[in-house]
């Protein structure tokens, strides 16, 4: 066991810090906000010059080869700063699955598109009436000679506005919340009976509701096996719940900062409030639930790559509860310590906040995860 | 950074769960497993067992009869003792003094304690808290006055646990009355069979004595009993109260209990469904298990920063392993409790040789006394919001 990081992990964190912290102070991640897309095309190209676009990727598609510790250090960083740009949608997501279930040719033609920054990947598949379950899945995708039809909706797309294309799961066989006969499709984003709605969302970044009406997409579109493509896409989730967890992790380490520091600053009664014992402790408890969710976040790195599908989805989904957890408490006693300031737009710690409570329902909220732990009989091995 | 173990440290894991489960005599592993306690004869047994192996002490250093393993190793051991349900080891011994006197003390000091503490031929207690100075230790207030080659020593110790099988103190006492605070204050080794200490037990509200109220009037206690230097006692109990925390998180503990919850919530019903197979305690137990696993991730890192530390010198994060560990025993009581339902309720006298069959299943009357009981644990070695002071202090820099 070891926790220290490599020669060129060091280097890494160490890069993407200096990039945020040279270019993404919080006046200009409201500039970045208010771009056409919710986020900054310049700060995406110095992505992808840096190489971050490329780390999960085999070197032989333009990639670095990296793991899940990798792309912990770059979204613990994002996490800090409230980075907007699409890459838990483009990098983890969607190349997640091109890189996990893709054909060669899938690969060759899209990997090295995604690490040069040139195409923006978005992964639509939730429904209204999916909720969390990544099985409930009614879209239809109907054979038709050689090609497939796709029709349905798809809610909440992250960052579907602005993807160049969308991988969309669709039903080939079965019913609504069999896990078998879900297969995963290829669409480009201006494919004729695509329509799509962009809106922003409560973390300052842009999703998109996806109505896809008689689509025809080519046999060559199909990412994986057509009939059973749920554990490529509950493999990719994982990979990203512990993406999110470390990206949480930044905005949590972000939040405690910014209250220690205000209480160290602020004065009333004639002293510091942080001369409190009461507001003391409860920045201590702070610290502890970040050094948990810390901790959880670490496990689910390490546990994302791990090949057993049971054994790495209960290990995510217990990493997944505590961040929604320690989220929740650190994010409201953030703003409870900074008093009024903490709830206006103009002030960091409520965004952070914002981020923190938005990550929770992404792939599924703490309740939703626990029963998952729970129903797999637990964490302790016997 | 790799979080797995490596597969020496798992072939380590397996020939040290080998060893457990062979060499814990099982009267004493079903003694345990029932949540009763090891009585004195069979923690001198278990720790002659492991001296022999040459396991009492693995973290002192090699020539007092320590090991050369890794932090991981230790953790290894320590969590692999605790899912034997094999008893942990008289900490007054092992964690407390034997470090302060290896670090602190002479060379005859050395020589003379530390092979009786390893063997358990000595058994010590702890003479810190006393009525007036709880949190605030260093408002202490027994004396220790100089009378040639002795000191004299004068005041009441208290919630001094397993006093009563006690051969050894170790003391703080107040060497300089001038001094301020936590200077003057001396750290000393007494006999418990000198004249003039009187050994008082108090019952706690489990209905077990474990604690006692020691009395000390003008006790002789020989210079030579002086660990390291007159008035710099505090640095000493600063040392070993902060080695007290790296094992408190007792992850093994909370593992072993959780996992015999699980199988005891799958014995009793309601109506025709197990316990374990309702939502609400599943998720309740599951709430608990992830708590502990993020808490066995924080001690392995605090374990793995550890190695980069300056020997005797706490680590402050290891106080949310004091926090978070206490919380997560009491709340493994509150689910023990859960799980028994009506026969929580019988109140059973633990006592030696009993051989009554107990009313309702052996395994419930100890649910409730322990559940009472272990409160202690966010109070002793340093109360939780003491941890808190600490961090606030120490990482958060208040």
């Amino acid at each position: 066991m070891d926790f220290d990081l490599s020669e060129e992990q060091r280097l890494l964190k160490d890069s993407v810090e200096r990039l945020v912290a040279d270019r993404y102070d919080f006046e200009s991640r409201k500039r970045y906000g208010q771009e056409p897309e919710g986020f900054s095309r310049d700060l995406w190209a110095a992505y992808a010059e840096l190489g971050l676009l490329a780390i999960p990727f085999a070197e032989e598609h333009g990639g670095f080869g990296g793991g899940p510790v990798e792309t912990m250090i770059v979204m613990e960083a994002f996490g800090r700063s409230l980075v907007l740009e699409p890459y838990l949608a483009t990098v983890i997501l969607g190349g997640g699955l091109v890189r996990r279930g893709g054909s060669e040719a899938q690969k060759a033609e899209h990997l090295p598109a995604i690490a040069g920054g040139e195409r923006l990947f978005a992964f639509a598949h939730t429904e209204r009436q999916s909720r969390f379950d990544l099985h409930d899945v009614s879209t239809a995708a109907r054979r038709d000679g050689e090609s497939y039809v796709l029709d349905g909706h798809k809610s909440v797309v992250l960052h579907g506005d602005s993807a160049d294309h969308i991988l969309v799961s669709a039903r080939t066989a079965g019913a609504r919340r069999d896990r078998g006969g879900i297969g995963l499709f290829m669409v480009d984003a201006k494919a004729p009976g695509l329509q799509r709605r962009g809106y922003p969302t409560q973390d300052g970044r842009r999703a998109a509701e996806i109505t896809l009406e008689n689509v025809r997409v080519g046999a060559e579109s199909v990412i994986g096996d057509p009939e059973n493509a749920l554990p490529l896409i509950e493999r990719v989730t994982d990979e990203a719940m512990a993406a999110l967890s470390a990206e949480a992790v930044g905005a949590m380490d972000e939040m405690l900062k910014l209250t220690v520091d205000y209480l160290k600053t602020r004065k009333q009664f004639g002293t510091t409030i942080g001369s409190f014992q009461v507001l003391q402790h409860r920045s201590t408890e702070m610290f502890i639930e970040l050094e948990q969710a810390r901790s959880m976040a670490m496990f689910a790195a390490m546990m994302a790559a791990d090949e057993n599908p049971a054994e790495r989805a209960k290990a995510v989904a217990a990493a997944k509860v505590q961040i929604g957890r320690s989220g929740r408490f650190v994010g409201q006693q953030a703003i409870q310590l900074h008093g009024g300031v903490g709830v206006t737009m103009e002030y960091k710690v409520g965004h952070l906040f914002k981020r923190v409570t938005m990550i929770d329902t992404l792939f599924g909220d703490a309740d939703h995860h626990l029963a998952r732990v729970a129903e797999a009989g637990g964490l302790v091995a016997a | 950074m790799d979080l797995r173990f490596t597969d020496e440290e798992l072939a380590f894991r397996a020939e040290v769960r080998e060893f457990f489960r062979t060499a814990l005599p099982a009267s004493i592993r079903e003694k345990m497993i029932l949540g009763h306690h090891a009585s004195k004869e069979d923690l001198v047994a278990w720790t002659r067992i492991l001296n022999q192996r040459g396991w009492a002490v693995p973290h002192w250093p090699k020539e007092w009869g320590g090991t050369d393993w890794t932090p991981v190793q230790q953790y290894i051991f320590r969590d692999e003792l605790q899912l034997a349900h094999a008893p942990e080891l008289l900490a007054f011994g092992v964690n407390m003094v034997g470090p302060v006197i290896y670090t602190f003390g002479n060379d005859e000091q050395k020589r003379h304690f530390l092979p009786r503490i390893a063997n358990l031929d000595d058994w010590w207690c702890q003479g810190f808290s006393e009525p007036g100075s709880g949190s605030d230790l260093a408002s202490l207030k027994t004396t220790a006055r100089r009378d040639g080659d002795h000191y004299i020593v004068n005041g009441q110790k208290t919630w001094t646990t397993l006093a009563q099988h006690a051969d050894w103190i170790f003391c703080l006492a107040r060497t300089d009355m001038a001094a301020k605070k936590q200077e003057g204050i001396s750290f000393l080794l007494i006999d418990m069979k000198s004249p003039g200490i009187t050994v008082r037990p108090i019952q706690t509200i489990d209905g077990g004595h474990e604690v006692n109220e020691v009395f000390l009037d003008d006790v002789r206690v020989p210079v030579e009993n002086l660990v390291g230097q007159e008035n710099k006692g505090w640095d000493y109990a600063k040392f070993l109260l902060g080695n007290e925390r790296i094992g408190i998180a007792r992850v093994g503990i909370s593992k072993a209990r959780l996992n015999r919850i699980r199988e005891l919530a799958s014995l009793e019903r309601i109506g025709d469904v197990p316990l374990i197979e309702t939502p609400r305690f599943r998720e309740k137990l599951a709430a608990v298990e992830i708590e502990l696993k993020a808490l066995e991730m924080t001690q392995l890192r605090v374990v793995a920063a550890e190695s980069r530390r300056e020997r005797g010198k706490p680590d402050p994060a290891s106080s949310i392993l004091k926090i978070k560990g206490s919380e997560i025993q009491q709340a493994t009581t509150e689910l023990l409790l859960d799980v028994v339902g009506p026969y929580a309720m019988p109140y059973v006298p633990e006592e030696e040789g009993r051989n009554e069959p107990t009313d309702g299943p052996d395994w419930a009357s100890a649910a409730a006394p322990t559940y009472f009981n272990w409160r202690k644990m966010s109070i002793y070695g340093g109360s939780n919001e003491i941890q808190k002071n600490i961090i606030a202090k120490a990482i958060l820099g208040f």
